[in-house]
């Protein structure tokens, strides 16, 4: 049954011939079907030339050319990510009917991995918000209580994936946006050290701190997403060339390390890989004010990672009470220099005007929603004449600041343990009222994207109301495989994470459902 | 002059773009040849597509670093990216990437040379084309920085609508800012001459005032003479042409000098000179000045230039104009006035070099190309740098006239062969009969034929009518079809009358 395979058992499978790429994709297309309607995850499904991609994949797996670990599996992508000829809106009214002419580099090494493009999901408008609710369209709700908000700003990823409505899903995350909603949906989600994947085809946010990442069931699932989507890009001048090289203390492991690796042999790679291995807990991620579950769930989990040998010590990031102001500076300051592209003059919303400068006003007054331009004038303003040294500058000497604090962490220790946010979701339409409460949710995720560092999300534990939440592993740059080494043991040691409504299966081991 | 007894001084800064002659554009790999049909030459990101990214194209470097190091400045071992905010529908992001805080090139100078003694209020429209005593003057540059072009707009009045074009969104181009250094005309134009040679010595860019690629921005003030305090200064846009920067610097010189006799201010603005009409209007004014909000741009990571890199352009360096004509006058022994116009293109110099080496005829070389070269190019309307002939052909051709093979009457049509079609001369010349006749036997033969058909002028000779030796001349060549070698005609003709 579909519905009890991962990916990569679905890829399997599909490569033997026991299951046809045309079956898989229907079983996803069924459950958008039956639970969209309600959890309103996707914006657009890929129609156009699915039935001949459907056909062409599975021609290529027959013949060989598709051998790789995910071919035959239907993916679903964030709605900032351009699919060529599949509407790419950002959730915003501004792009409503936009058809970019072009691929993103991601979604042409999925192709280019045998992967397929199921539909694109709803978000935060333009990436702004943490709830996905500034979606100019609909409102994505959280599969396991539908009066809760997914998170954001890849709350339809986290969903589809979440709901069994996808195996796999991309997502973007500048300052927490693929990490907060994998934990408050229960799945698991990577950030990559900034410059690992390409960003060519992203719509920019904030461009010197998004980073596009794989969110799956599980951490195999993800890691395999994630070794199909990275590298270096010609297309992105801030790609990372040449062979990268996990720049942590014990270990320098390449990205390539795990090719050719069975999945038994690297769950035993990644049980031997915690032992001595040095873990610190940053006390000021565990602040008073937060959640009491997260902070025992982060505890417990420690105690997991020292029975198999690891070396879990508490440590101090003391900068990391300015990481919210400064993000919030930067990544508004670009956000209201990309954005200004969008303004109806070559695509998207226009509202006719004569004169040019009231075509621009009212396309974009009509075109964009209130947290957007909240975030432009913002952005604006921080970038004025008399106040950009003191906000911008200031700003990007924070951001260099917690850069080194975390380079100095890492010469310490292996890795981070962290909540990703100080609670589960929170309910549907209680966030927005409360704009600067919203960003401060942000807390245990924004420095890691100014640090251009890589996270993990791990689904953890669930609190009284029954809502998931994560742990986040932070990892020294390019350790992505460090991470989900760490990831892939404390999952076995967690046993079995619960899965929403039918997927729900209670035993059996992780990667097995 | 003021109308007043008052003299005054004035001051002048120059920023200069000038678009790079690089395939492709700034940051995409799309082409920048100039004419495509619109939008042809485009993409994702010379469109300001979402999601798009700039990569910087690392020849666009190059040539900063070149025209830096050509004008002594200081290459910045780390240069960065700003992005200039401003919405307008040329600039497809509504921002532009450009260089505010780490241009690539910095603190330079351009020697410069004027008429001595000029005075401060040449505004002729010479060019600075006067002869007289020259001396040497240093123009500062402030800085040289790297930016990316916008698209073109075309307004169609009767339709109603404007078009743009993104062929030209993203071609390279760089910014030469100098110091206030100048003080006329002249200078203005003697510097802009200096910077356009660099240019095209160094391949970079062909600096056509007229097709946009040389643009030049003038900034202007006056002050009473001798004073240190510097006035308000305007720039003036809209310049193309030499002949449009020298009208506009003195229209614009005694515009600020009226203001001020009449006891009124000169306005800090931006204004734009109606070349048609003679006079500029204001644009916008220092109070409507935009902020550009300008940032580091987060998508062009900062480009590091190492000491290697730089001297790697170093080694490139060509020799320039003025050290080429300085050795041409040593090494060919020229005069230095035939070095100086022969180098002012340097394709014509490297032409006339090959030919002087080839023919062993330097100062013949100089010769033939001072005078029918350049007439030829005049006649055709055509630039030095359109001439596609072998510079061997050329010197067979010098040789063979040295040699007395063709006359120079012949030799001149030849050469136009050369220049026009890079025609192989003494196969030309053989198939064209153009050989000299240099068989004394069939030129005695001719001779003695105009003798027996003219005896009456045979007659006046003797009877010491030396001026119809030239007409039996004349009889001679005609009879040869114009082959024969006139010295040598004239010497076996004399031979023959006095024979007689």
């Amino acid at each position: 049954m579909i519905e009890q395979m991962d990916a990569l058992t679905l890829s399997e499978k599909i490569k033997k011939g026991t299951l046809g790429v045309a079956e898989a994709v229907g079983y996803y297309r069924d459950q958008i079907e039956r639970k969209d309607g309600e959890l309103k995850a996707f914006l657009t499904l890929a129609e156009g030339g699915l039935q001949e991609r459907i056909a062409e994949l599975q021609e290529g797996i027959r013949s060989g050319q598709y051998t790789g670990p995910l071919a035959g599996v239907p993916v679903a992508i964030k709605d900032n990510i351009c699919t060529k000829g599949l509407r790419t809106s950002c959730a915003s009214k501004m792009l409503e009917n936009f058809i970019p002419s072009y691929d993103a580099t991601v979604i042409q090494r999925l192709r280019d991995a045998g992967m397929l493009v199921l539909g694109k999901t709803n978000m935060d408008e333009f990436a702004m918000g943490s709830t996905s609710e500034t979606s100019s369209f609909q409102i994505t709700k959280n599969p396991w209580n539908p009066e809760y908000v997914p998170g954001g700003s890849s709350g339809g990823s986290a969903v589809a994936v979440a709901a069994g409505m996808a195996p796999l899903a991309l997502g973007s995350d500048t300052g927490g946006s693929i990490r907060q909603p994998a934990s408050f949906c229960g799945v698991v989600g990577l950030l990559p050290t900034y410059g690992r994947v390409s960003r060519y085809g992203l719509v920019a946010y904030a461009s010197s701190l998004d980073q596009i990442g794989p969110m799956g069931r599980t951490v195999a699932e993800c890691r395999a997403l994630y070794e199909a989507i990275a590298g270096y890009d010609e297309k992105d001048g801030t790609s990372v060339p040449g062979t990268v090289r996990c720049l942590g203390k014990m270990r320098k492991m390449t990205a390539t390390e795990y090719d050719g690796l069975s999945r038994e042999e690297k769950q035993k790679r990644c049980m031997e890989r915690i032992k001595g291995m040095r873990i610190g807990i940053p006390k000021e991620y565990l602040q008073a004010e937060m959640n009491g579950e997260v902070r025992d769930a982060i505890k417990n989990t420690a105690t997991l990672l020292e029975q198999q040998g690891a070396i879990v010590e508490e440590m101090s990031l003391p900068l990391t009470e300015y990481g919210v102001a400064t993000y919030y500076l930067l990544a508004c300051a670009e956000a209201s220099s990309n954005l200004s592209r969008f303004d109806g003059g070559k695509y998207g919303k226009r509202v006719e005007e004569k004169e040019l400068h009231a075509m621009y006003k009212k396309s974009r007054t009509e075109g964009f929603g209130e947290e957007t331009k909240r975030r432009i004038l913002l952005g604006s303003f921080i970038l004025s004449e008399g106040y950009y040294d003191a906000y911008y500058l200031k700003a990007l000497k924070v951001k260099r600041l917690i850069k080194e604090e975390y380079e100095n962490a890492f010469r310490t220790y292996d890795c981070l343990l962290t909540p990703v946010a100080p609670g589960t979701a929170p309910k549907l339409s209680t966030s927005l009222q409360n704009p600067l409460q919203m960003y401060l949710g942000d807390v245990d995720t924004v420095a890691v994207n100014l640090a251009g560092l890589p996270a993990i999300s791990v689904p953890c534990g669930m609190d009284q109301k029954g809502l998931p939440f994560g742990v986040q592993f932070i990892g020294n740059a390019f350790c992505e495989q460090l991470l989900f080494d760490v990831a892939e043991a404390y999952e076995e040691l967690r046993g079995v994470f619960p899965t929403v409504g039918e997927r729900m299966t209670g035993n059996g081991k992780a990667g097995e459902r | 002059m003021g109308k007043g007894n008052k003299q005054y001084d004035t001051v002048i800064g120059l920023e200069v773009h000038i678009e790079l002659a690089t395939e492709t554009k700034i940051f995409c790999g799309c082409s920048t040849k100039f004419g495509a049909l619109p939008n042809t030459q485009t993409c994702p990101v010379c469109t300001g597509m979402p999601g798009s990214l700039p990569v910087l194209n690392q020849k666009v470097v190059e040539y900063a670093m070149a025209l830096g190091l050509a004008t002594n400045c200081r290459i910045n071992r780390r240069t960065l990216f700003d992005r200039k905010n401003y919405f307008y529908p040329d600039n497809p992001q509504n921002y532009q990437i450009s260089q505010l805080y780490a241009p690539v090139c910095q603190d330079g100078k351009l020697e410069i040379e004027v008429t001595a003694g000029a005075g401060k209020d040449v505004e002729s429209g010479d060019g600075g084309k006067n002869t007289g005593t020259k001396k040497r003057k240093t123009i500062r540059i402030h800085e040289m920085h790297m930016e990316e072009d916008a698209g073109k707009l075309t307004h169609d009045e009767a339709a109603g609508i404007s078009l743009v074009d993104y062929n030209r969104s993203g071609v390279p181009l760089i910014e030469i800012v100098s110091e206030p250094d100048m003080e006329n005309a002249e200078e203005v134009i003697a510097y802009l001459e200096k910077l356009r040679m660099l240019c095209l010595y160094l391949g970079i860019s062909d600096c056509k005032l007229q097709e946009g690629s040389m643009r030049v921005d003038v900034n202007l003030s006056v002050k009473e003479a001798g004073s240190d305090v510097l006035g308000t200064r305007t720039e003036m846009k809209n310049l193309n042409s030499f002949k449009a920067i020298s009208r506009a610097i003195g229209t614009e010189r005694e515009r600020q000098i009226a203001l001020l006799e009449n006891g009124k201010a000169v306005e800090q603005e931006t204004r734009r000179w109606d070349d048609a009409a003679g006079v500029s209007y204001s644009m916008r004014s220092k109070e409507d000045s935009k902020d550009y909000r300008y940032f580091p741009e987060p998508d062009v990571p900062p480009v590091l230039i190492d000491r290697e890199w730089i001297e790697a352009i170093r080694s490139r360096q060509p020799e320039f104009q003025e050290e080429k004509s300085i050795r041409f006058v040593r090494e060919y022994g020229i005069p230095a006035y035939d070095a100086d116009i022969l180098t002012q293109s340097k394709h014509l110099a490297a032409l006339f070099e090959e030919t002087a080496k080839v023919s062993g005829q330097p100062k013949k070389t100089a010769n033939w190309f001072m005078g029918e070269l350049l007439r030829l190019l005049k006649e055709a309307g055509k630039e030095p740098e359109e001439l596609s002939f072998t510079p061997k052909h050329a010197a067979d051709l010098i040789v063979a006239v040295e040699e007395g093979k063709i006359n120079q009457a012949n030799a001149k049509e030849v050469f136009a062969r050369v220049v026009s079609e890079d025609a192989e001369p003494l196969s030309y010349m053989e198939q064209h009969g153009l050989l000299s006749l240099t068989d004394e036997g069939a030129l005695q033969t001719a001779i003695d034929e105009v003798l027996a058909e003219n005896p009456a002028i045979v007659e006046e000779f003797r009877g010491g009518k030396e001026k119809v030796f030239g007409f039996l001349v004349g009889q001679v060549m005609k009879k040869t079809k114009g082959k024969a070698d006139p010295g040598t005609v004239n010497g076996l003709l004399r031979k023959s009358l006095e024979s007689l």
